[in-house]
């Protein structure tokens, strides 16, 4: 089953005649997501692998249930088109463009919260349920399904650990890319509450990295709520040194705050195991599912 | 930078002191005598903590302002030539307060915060005597409105006529951050003069890059804040820092560019760089990125680990095998290759003799270990 989308989430792509657009629509389609509309203004009428075109969301909503919406349109026009579906009530966005003007996105993420959506993004990979559904780029061979959920603020890395958790024989829930964006929708706290819920989810990779406070949000967050499910945590850029962005908009350190080591600290004050390098998550959680 | 920041300001209807940009001594001279004494002379570099580092300094006649200006032209504050002076005229100072908006990731919107103290860093205000500052969250929807600069007013211990003019200056500073995409726009110190007056001492306007299609005026300068190395990569779309050690470090995504360093650093080695090629790097950028590190003498071993996804392996191994052919510099290299397309990718790096390695760990040992044998 895993969180936020299944076998059953109707999928819209918003820029699918796109050329990022249409190539991993055609993946997404391999893997089983269930795509019932594309949008782009100024194609409507024409097909993407076998998925209708319309010009406007109105239309597609009118025509198929939307339950969410992947977008991959360009930055400069990208929260326009969330912003498009929000309005039309789909309740999942998915923004994978990067370099959205941070304003924008305040914006997509403010109005989504008045209409009770979730955004996971922007600069995300999206969101996978291995064996079920894919609403993102993920290369989707290295996952299994499985009962380890991942929350990551970056993409290649959590591949990385993706390919190590399968390679020991650990599957995964669903795995979500939160976006390496300052602003982001979901947080892992946001993460965290859902899989605490979910039946299928019997422990958690939190991913992070450099900047900001997200990770140390979450560990304050496992400890109010004496969170009940085992947590192994990477957290990248210990040697990045401070004010120079690391290639993520997000990942800066500023003066003191947002260092690796006051993330790694509070989650390990937090009963959080936090590995060293990316091979040792599996090796932590062998041990911890082991118990 | 400061002047650039207050010449946003003033257009706004923010007051500013007096005040002249100069790039040479005599400049600098000429100015003062136009302005009236005293004045403080201030090194113009992109960076905080001017002040601290001797980059701001008082005169009191234009001669004086001429012998600050041969000393601090040309030299290097923070690491930043210092390449023009803002000579402006000093004010009586009765009270210095702070105002600044930004965009807090927590709260996912944008902030004003207002302090009864300024001068100082504000991190440390906030810190040490948190009673003194105020912080305010917007809807993005709202805006700052009026209320809410009146509240930041009050806050700061105004009423009448200085509530209202107050109220004005914040709202005008709101405006400028707001047409400008700023992440943080601060007016630190904002004074209060001794004839009642509210002036921008100090202000610092940082744009979010990711909104400079907006304002195309501002992507010189942006190109122009980066160091040679980071504006050659900036304009291939590639992600450079530089660090100091003499392992070249690629790789594709921020979060496994930084935790490949880490590891270099776990496993003893030390990287010369932070170099991200994005995703689906095309055979140009990887050449591009290949060859900066080729060319940088620091350089000794060179690391290449790609876990492609959008990036497919054979054009990664196209472009190193590019760089390698038309550069007449030869260092070791080890590439770490998985992902789409990899059987082709690694077929044609091995078939030209470059060590290909599966795994990232091991790709890190091999490196660090070759660096270490010279």
């Amino acid at each position: 089953m895993g969180i936020i989308v299944n076998r059953d989430t109707k999928v819209m792509v918003q820029g699918i005649t796109g050329r990022q657009g249409q190539f991993h629509t055609k993946l997404m389609l391999e893997y089983g997501t269930k795509i019932v509309a594309g949008v782009t203004p100024g194609k409507g009428g024409t097909e993407v692998y076998g998925v209708p075109v319309y010009d406007t969301v109105a239309e597609a909503v009118r025509e198929h249930r939307v339950d969410a919406s992947i977008i991959f349109v360009p930055a400069p026009f990208a929260a326009s088109a969330a912003l498009e579906a929000l309005e039309n009530g789909v309740k999942i966005i998915v923004i994978i463009t990067e370099h959205i003007p941070v304003k924008d996105t305040i914006k997509v993420i403010s109005y989504a919260k008045r209409v009770g959506a979730t955004v996971i993004g922007p600069n995300t990979p999206g969101i996978i349920t291995p064996g079920e559904c894919k609403v993102g780029i993920m290369p989707h061979h290295i996952y299994r399904p499985g009962s380890v959920g991942m929350i990551s603020r970056s993409g290649t890395l959590s591949y990385e650990i993706a390919v190590s958790l399968t390679k020991s024989g650990i599957g995964q829930s669903t795995c979500i890319g939160i976006g390496g964006d300052p602003v982001v929708g979901m947080s892992f706290v946001d993460v965290l509450k859902l899989f605490r819920e979910d039946p299928h989810t019997d422990a958690v990779v939190i991913i992070g990295e450099v900047g900001g406070n997200l990770e140390e949000l979450a560990a304050e967050y496992i400890v109010e709520e004496n969170y009940s499910k085992p947590i192994v945590a990477f957290i990248a850029g210990r040697y990045a040194p401070p004010e120079k962005r690391m290639g993520h908009a997000g990942a800066i350190v500023m003066g003191r705050t947002g260092s690796a080591e006051s993330k790694i600290n509070a989650l390990k004050k937090a009963g959080v195991e936090v590995a060293q390098k990316p091979s040792d998550v599996a090796l932590l959680l062998r041990k911890l599912l082991r118990k | 930078m400061e002047y650039e920041a207050k010449n946003v300001l003033r257009s706004y209807g923010v007051p500013v002191p007096q005040g002249m940009v100069v790039t040479s001594v005599e400049e600098a001279y000429e100015a003062a005598r136009k302005l009236k004494p005293p004045f403080m002379v201030k090194a113009q570099v992109p960076v905080s903590g001017r002040g601290k580092a001797g980059g701001i300094l008082p005169a009191n006649s234009p001669n004086e302002v001429k012998a600050i200006a041969e000393r601090l032209l040309n030299t290097y504050i923070k690491g930043f030539h210092v390449k023009s002076l803002l000579i402006e005229e000093m004010l009586s100072i009765k009270r210095e307060l702070y105002f600044g908006i930004t965009v807090s990731r927590a709260d996912q919107t944008y902030i004003v915060i207002a302090s009864q103290e300024g001068g100082v860093d504000i991190e440390e205000v906030a810190e040490k005597s948190p009673e003194k500052v105020m912080t305010i969250r917007l809807d993005p929807w709202l805006g700052f409105q009026p209320h809410h600069a009146r509240l930041a007013a009050k806050f700061m211990g105004y009423s009448g006529g200085a509530l209202l003019s107050l109220e004005n200056i914040f709202q005008s500073i709101y405006r400028a951050g707001m047409d400008y995409d700023a992440e943080l726009i601060e007016v630190n110190p904002l004074a209060e003069t001794v004839d009642g007056e509210f002036v921008a001492l100090d202000a610092r306007i940082i744009v979010d890059d990711n909104a400079l299609f907006r304002h195309k005026e501002l992507q010189e300068r942006f190109l122009e804040s980066l160091s040679p190395d980071e504006r050659e990569a900036a304009k291939h779309d590639l992600a450079y820092v530089d660090l100091n050690g003499d392992l070249g470090v690629i790789c594709n995504g921020a979060g496994l560019t930084m935790a490949t360093i880490d590891v270099v650093h776990l496993l003893g080695g030390r990287p010369a760089n932070f170099l991200d090629v994005g995703g689906g790097a095309s055979p140009e950028r990887i050449a591009i990125a290949v060859k900066m590190l080729l060319f940088n003498p620091k350089v000794k071993v060179i690391l290449v680990n790609i876990l492609g996804g959008i990036t497919r392996c054979d054009e990664v191994a196209k472009g190193i095998l590019d760089a390698l052919k038309s550069a007449d510099i030869k260092k070791p290299l080890v590439v770490r290759l998985v992902g789409t397309n990899e059987d082709q990718g690694r077929r044609m790096l091995s078939e030209f003799g470059i060590l290909v390695v599966n795994d990232m760990e091991d790709a890190v040992r091999q490196a660090v270990e070759m660096v270490r044998e010279g």
